[in-house]
């Protein structure tokens, strides 16, 4: 290993990357837009649920249903209906999640004490917002009919459940989102900006002409990596930073470790996109190969998306392969729950192998391709 | 200085090299001539140690070129057809990056950058980016670069393809001036008229070595008399003349028609034949001293083998 060859490659390949537009595009503009994309367009938070309601009754009684049902800000009345017949017309439409049908005599039937039937029609389409639409609706009337049976008294609980959500107090999805995105969107350009590097090489001829001077392979792959390597950490120190101050995100972990974490995370992640490149030869292929190959398991398979440990026990075995997986659960652990070295070790350590992993392939497939 | 022992190189079926043995001595040109795909680009790259033989071996710099590439690396330069410069870096970039993978630096690194600026007659066109140069200034300042490290032995893979004749030309006074101070100089081309710049020729076909020795001697030792006809109708006589009495071979050379003659009696009738088909008298038939061209296509042609384009 000769570090003045190592610093020559790196050198080079920064003034390359420099004056390349599409490199500096991929490197810079991608992952901001990445992350105001994801960032504004995902919510898992389900509220303002538009509602239609068909009021037969008319009364005080279910007027105030109503009311309960739109005072917390988690439906509001978009239709109001005449005939039931017309109440499945606005489900099938799209332009309400769920009708609620008051029937004639509910204030009467509310009054002598017996049960008052309200139905609820809800758009099982998509199954995740009916049910918590459902979950709502069914916690917002119960509430209501023991408001009505107390007539303003109010009883103490036999059992009180005193709930408290740690590291995420408001459960506000975007928390969770923005740190998770900044693992996904990272593994998505560490892989493409490096794949084009070697397969530009050989498709200019350059490589043969690198392999016949004394360079070796290692330094020609730690040398292309080293500039990559410096745009990741801008970039990750950039969604940082826009994370905190554009969504509010709260970082409560040391920047020191998640900077370890990230350059872990890198040299892995930009050590396959240099294996795919020196393993494929050709420019097209090479980013066909890394988006596919890191773009859907970092979305599907990280974490990001869908709760890993809910999943069957094929893809939990095929999300260990996954390296923004760790990574995901380094950048939510650090920027949520402020947790050290103690609690992210193994991810460190995975990351750590498979960095080793992507390096090794790389100047691997470097010299089976010199060789032939 | 490079010494080859019945060096082979085969791909699956295909024998690119077969058994090719010869040695270059120090400060000689030497030159590898052939039609593409004859071994001669694939001949190079095991001898810069880029591509295992198959079988035999092969010494340069007194190094084994399997064994001790990475140290023969250091002693070699090498410039490929495509003349690869990076064409995003500047001229002074490249002899940068040069610099540093050869392990030129300080002083020796300034001195020689001067020297390659001068040779590609680049001075003051330092941050000119190298994509936008002209081909043949981009060649010689891939030769600059290929030589910055002052190699004893250089390699040199086509390295004039598609340059214009006056750049090629240049380029011949390059290597000469580079052979002078003492750098062995291996070369190939498919280029006949650049051939005679070299001290020695090899001849290959089809991945074998069919001739080796000076052109002159090569030319001397070809036996058969070539006679040079003036005609009017140069494609048709040749045409006629294929398999005529007498003749061994007749070709197209510029707008004359260059015979090969068996029996020279027999040849003139048949040449006579031939012109009267199409009016025209016998007005001069010249013998002429065989191009490495001719000497060339009459060793395929007695080895059994079609010259391959």
């Amino acid at each position: 290993m000769d570090l003045v060859r190592l610093w020559a490659i790196a050198r080079k390949e920064w003034i390359q990357l420099r004056r390349d537009r599409r490199s500096m595009i991929l490197a810079f503009v991608l992952p901001i837009f990445l992350l105001l994309f994801f960032g504004y367009a995902i919510s898992w938070d389900i509220d303002d649920i538009p509602l239609a309601v068909l009021d037969q009754d008319r009364s005080r009684a279910s007027r105030e249903l109503v009311d309960a049902l739109t005072a917390g800000g988690l439906f509001h009345v978009a239709e109001y209906l005449d005939r039931y017949d017309a109440a499945d017309e606005p489900i099938r439409a799209g332009s309400v999640r769920a009708v609620v049908v008051i029937p004639p005599g509910f204030q009467r039937d509310l009054a002598s004490g017996g049960p008052a039937p309200v139905q609820l029609l809800l758009d099982g389409a998509d199954a995740n917002t009916a049910t918590i639409a459902l979950s709502y609706a069914d916690a917002i009337i119960a509430q209501h009919s023991q408001q009505v049976l107390l007539q303003g008294r109010r009883i103490p609980d036999l059992i009180q459940a005193d709930t408290r959500v740690w590291y995420n107090p408001t459960l506000e999805s975007r928390n969770m989102i923005v740190p998770s995105l900044i693992a996904v969107i990272m593994s998505i350009i560490a892989a493409m900006l490096t794949a084009l590097t070697i397969a530009r090489e050989w498709e200019r001829g350059t490589m043969e002409q690198l392999a016949a001077t004394p360079v070796h392979r290692l330094e020609v792959v730690l040398g292309k990596l080293l500039p990559y390597v410096l745009i990741g950490i801008l970039d990750v120190t950039g969604a940082t930073i826009a994370g905190i101050l554009v969504f509010g995100v709260p970082f409560r972990g040391s920047v020191l470790l998640l900077g370890g974490m990230t350059l872990l995370f890198l040299v892995g992640a930009l050590g396959v996109g240099l294996f795919i490149s020196a393993a494929l030869r050709s420019q097209v292929l090479a980013m066909q190969v890394a988006m596919v190959a890191t773009y859907l398991p970092a979305l599907l398979l990280s974490g990001f998306l869908f709760d890993i440990a809910s999943m069957p026990a094929v893809l939990r075995a095929v999300t260990t392969i996954v390296p923004a997986r760790y990574f995901v659960t380094v950048t939510r652990g650090i920027f949520l729950k402020g947790v050290g070295v103690e609690a992210l070790w193994a991810q460190g350590l995975s990351m750590v192998a498979f960095a080793t992993i992507g390096l090794g392939l790389a100047a691997l497939a470097f010299r089976k391709r010199i060789a032939r | 200085m490079i010494e080859a022992v019945e060096l082979t190189r085969r791909f699956g079926d295909f024998t690119a090299v077969d058994r090719v043995s010869f040695t270059v001595q120090a400060g000689e040109v030497f030159g590898f001539l052939g039609p593409n795909g004859a071994g001669k680009t694939t001949t190079i790259r095991m001898l810069i140690g880029l591509l295992a033989p198959t079988a035999g071996s092969a010494r340069v710099a007194g190094l084994d070129v399997v064994a001790d590439r990475a140290e023969l690396r250091t002693r070699i330069g090498y410039m490929s057809q495509k003349f690869s410069l990076y064409g995003d870096l500047t001229v002074a970039e490249n002899i940068e990056l040069y610099g540093g993978l050869y392990g030129v630096h300080g002083d020796r690194f300034e001195q020689r950058r001067d020297w390659v600026l001068a040779l590609a007659g680049l001075k003051g066109d330092e941050r000119q980016p190298a994509a936008e140069l002209p081909l043949g200034y981009k060649q010689r300042l891939a030769l600059g670069c290929a030589v910055l490290h002052e190699p004893p032995i250089l390699f040199l893979d086509e390295p004039t393809s598609g340059v214009d004749p006056l750049a090629r030309r240049a380029f011949w006074d390059l290597i000469d001036t580079l052979a002078r101070a003492g750098t062995t100089v291996l070369v190939s081309t498919h280029y006949m008229e650049e051939a005679e710049y070299c001290h020695r020729l090899a001849l290959m076909n089809r991945g074998r070595l069919i001739a080796l020795d000076t052109p002159a001697r090569l030319r001397a030792a070809y036996d058969r008399p070539i006679f040079s006809l003036e005609t009017g109708h140069a494609p048709r006589v040749v045409e006629a003349l294929a398999g005529a009495p007498g003749i061994e071979d007749a070709a197209m050379f510029g707008r004359a028609v260059h015979i090969v003659a068996g029996d020279v009696t027999a040849a003139a009738s048949s040449v006579r034949a031939a012109l009267s088909g199409h009016g025209e008298e016998l007005r001069g038939l010249e013998r002429v001293e065989a191009s490495l061209e001719d000497v060339f296509v009459g060793l395929v042609r007695r080895e059994g083998g079609a010259v391959e384009g």
